[in-house]
């Protein structure tokens, strides 16, 4: 065993930094706070011009060429710079999703723009009346000779605003079992009878309600075959669903410890209170716990495996500590954690303030805490279902 | 490079202790070993396996492996709660080693000679009293702090504490005349501080192997018990609980090898990572035996039972360690430096 990353993912560590030190700016950040939108062409582009988006692939596919603990280095250097990464992230699930499902023109068309930064492709799973039971997707795509016709409403398109594409999970045939009659689909954000509304949420970030109402997209857009459009969204959401979010942990501990380290008017510091104590360590072994899982998953990928229990064990444990973390820390610090952040840029109590109300939606998004428990629990310890398979 | 396999010598370690408390029976010996914890012939037959050897230089005797091995023995012994105190024995056999002075290899070569149990005191002596010294009823010798002294004791007698909540073998043991000086001076009080660290993390496999037996069992009973015509698994509340519980018990168990990792490279921040490992598999561990021993219902409550074996364990290695809420006021001690006390008025 060795939890070493190791020289070259040290040596990536300083390019990144002086890639985004020059690249991510207060200027990047009053744009994404103003609009929510966590999107920025220019820098989209300049990461991908250095093969950072896909940094794990082979350089002939547009990739980075990078091993696992460089993206592992890379990616702890962007997060920590609060780069526009939201886009990008949700482009590159179906690039890789594309990479494993699409026809050699959707790669060359689609695929390769977008690891350069040039394209952006939201999720469109969710809608009104499914969410954690994606299957139950209810908007039709209907075929009309070499076009297909796509009716219903997508929730939560997150970036559809700066998208080129949506990945569209739709219901091809309303007939058999609700997981056999899926299609995925890439529908161009500026097709005829597509609309968006903007929808406001607590973490600041900007989400939309999109609507398709006789949508036209030639056949060249499907992904996967007709009515297998499940094993497709499944890769997709597997891909998804390994997150770990110890980073961001680590980083409101580390403004806490420091804000807690000052001295007050009568000299005194928050962190020589023993409960204090009790609870920033808490929230580090909680972190440290949080990371170890995540990059035991990532190991796994790495040597072949398939980390589809230790995915969902890394995303769930890190998220729910996640938001552990920032109430705790609000407490230490009381009326003082009341003052708004917005959670780009800021280095001070303000970022736990808005880590509080963002860390809510990462025990949602990318699969609930719930269904990433249920996954535990049937595919890691072999329990029985505990819903039903519709 | 960061790799999480284990080599197959580790693998092998592992196996080579599981095949002998399958075939030794454990529940059995654990059961007949209520009263003191103790069982000789397991003892003996670990130390045939090369038990305190492991993890110690070969030129003083061992066998030149790594602690993480110890750690690893230590997560098989936990998981079948297996009465046999390597985790002490390791910890004190270690520290005899690191002090680097002739009484203290005198001292080594005796024990390791003897095969007999060796233990550390995590406490200083009080007034010649070591209270609560795990392993303190059967170990030959002590080793222990008496002032800015290191000791090793033999042939006092022991205090017991017969009945305890998790049949420990846990007694005070005294200073007197017969108290070997192997050490002393500063430089070898962190030496032992740093030992009763190692110990920490060798609890913390410990705890990791049991409360991850303890959730193995959980499975098997809520898989198996009916209630309202499905298995009780098929409740969200017991199988997402359950998740939880392996969950963090598997956290815990890679930061407890971290942590052995930290500590056979010297890595920066072993201290902490020592430390946190311990706090972090100590509340998984007690979290998922609470949780298994609840899913069993009344059966949960019959000493028939395995579970309430691993329940009283569980807790009782915490406390013999202390307080949970102190250690893990220990880990910001570690971490970012000990409190500053308010200025005297």
């Amino acid at each position: 065993m060795d939890f070493d990353l190791g020289a070259e993912a040290e040596a990536v560590r300083k390019d990144v930094r002086e890639f985004l030190a020059e690249n991510v700016n207060s200027d990047i950040h009053e744009r994404m706070a103003e609009s929510g939108t966590y999107y920025d062409g220019d820098f989209a582009r300049a990461l991908g011009a250095r093969g950072w988006i896909a940094s794990g692939w082979p350089v002939e596919e547009g990739g980075g060429g990078r091993n696992w603990l460089e993206q592992v280095a890379l990616n702890q250097e962007i997060r920590h710079a609060d780069a526009p990464m939201d886009a990008i992230g949700t482009t590159m699930l179906i690039a890789s999703t594309l990479r494993m499902f699409g026809t050699p023109e959707q790669k060359e068309t689609i695929m390769k723009p977008a690891v350069r930064g040039e394209v952006v492709i939201a999720l469109g799973y969710t809608e009104p009346d499914s969410g954690s039971d994606a299957a139950a997707a209810r908007t039709r795509a209907v075929r009309d000779g070499d076009e297909w016709v796509i009716d219903g409403e997508k929730m939560f398109t997150t970036l559809a605003q700066v998208a080129d594409y949506v990945f569209m999970l739709t219901r091809t045939n309303p007939d058999v079992k609700k997981h056999r009659g899926l299609t995925t689909f890439l529908v161009p954000t500026t097709s005829a009878g597509f609309s968006i509304s903007e929808v406001k949420t607590l973490g600041g970030e900007r989400t939309n309600i999109t609507t398709y109402e006789g949508v036209r997209i030639p056949d060249s857009l499907r992904v996967g075959e007709v009515d297998q459009g499940w094993s497709v969204a499944s890769a997709a959401l597997e891909l998804e669903h390994s997150g770990s979010y110890a980073g961001e942990t680590l980083e409101v501990l580390a403004v806490a410890v420091e804000q807690a380290s000052q001295p007050g008017p009568d000299g005194s510091r928050l962190i020589d209170d023993p409960s204090v104590r009790a609870r920033l360590a808490q929230a580090a072994i909680e972190a440290e716990m949080g990371d170890l899982l995540g990059m035991r998953a990532g190991w796994m990928h790495q040597v072949g495996q398939r980390p589809l229990v230790e995915g969902s064990m890394a995303k769930v444990y890190s998220s729910e500590a996640f938001s552990r973390a920032t109430s705790e820390i609000l407490d230490i610090f009381g009326p003082a954690s009341l003052q708004r952040g917005r959670g780009l840029g800021d280095e001070t109590l303000t970022m736990v303030e808005h880590a509080y109300r963002h860390s809510q939606v990462t025990r949602i998004y990318a699969g609930t805490s719930e269904i990433h428990r249920s996954i535990i629990a049937e595919a890691g310890l072999g329990l029985p279902r505990t819903r039903s398979a519709g | 490079m960061f790799d999480l396999g284990l080599s197959n010598e580790q693998e092998q370690l592992q196996s080579a202790y599981r095949g002998l408390f399958e075939r030794e029976g454990t529940t059995e010996i654990v059961r007949a070993a209520e009263e003191t914890g103790f069982s000789p012939g397991l003892w003996a037959r670990v130390g045939e396996l090369g038990g305190v050897d492991m993890s110690l230089p070969e030129e003083l005797g061992g066998a030149g492996g790594l602690f993480l091995d110890a750690v690893l023995v230590n997560e098989v012994i936990g998981a079948s709660v297996a009465p046999v105190p390597l985790a002490e024995s390791t910890a004190a056999a270690r520290v005899l080693a690191a002090l680097d002075t002739d009484p203290a290899r005198r001292v080594l070569a005796d024990v390791l000679a003897s095969g007999q149990p060796v233990t550390l005191s995590p406490r200083p002596a009080v007034d010649g009293r070591l209270g609560w010294v795990p392993a303190g009823l059967v170990a030959d010798v002590v080793v222990a702090l008496d002032g800015d002294r290191i000791v090793a004791q033999r042939g006092d007698q022991p205090t017991p504490y017969p009945g305890n909540l998790g049949a420990l073998p846990v007694a005070d043991r005294h200073i007197t005349a017969d108290a070997v000086e192997v050490a002393a001076g500063p430089e070898a009080v962190a030496v032992f501080a740093d030992a009763v660290l190692e110990w920490h993390c060798l609890v913390a496999a410990q705890s990791v192997g049991a409360g991850k037996r303890a959730v193995e069992i959980g499975v098997a009973y809520t898989t198996d018990r009916y209630a309202f015509g499905v298995p009780i698994a098929s409740f969200q509340t017991i199988a997402h609980r359950l998740a939880d519980a392996a969950t963090a018990l598997d956290g815990a168990q890679l930061l407890a090898r971290k942590a052995a990792w930290a500590i056979d490279s010297r890595a920066d921040r072993w201290r902490p990572l020592a430390q946190m490992a311990f706090v972090g598999a100590d509340e998984a561990a007690q979290k998922a035996v609470d949780e298994v021993l609840h899913f069993h219902g009344g059966y949960g409550f019959m000493l028939e039972y395995d579970i309430q074996l691993y329940f009283r364990r569980i807790k009782a290695w915490s406390l013999q360690v202390g307080d949970h809420r102190k250690e893990l006021e220990a880990v910001a001690d570690l971490l970012w430096g000990a409190p500053r006390l308010p200025a005297a008025v």
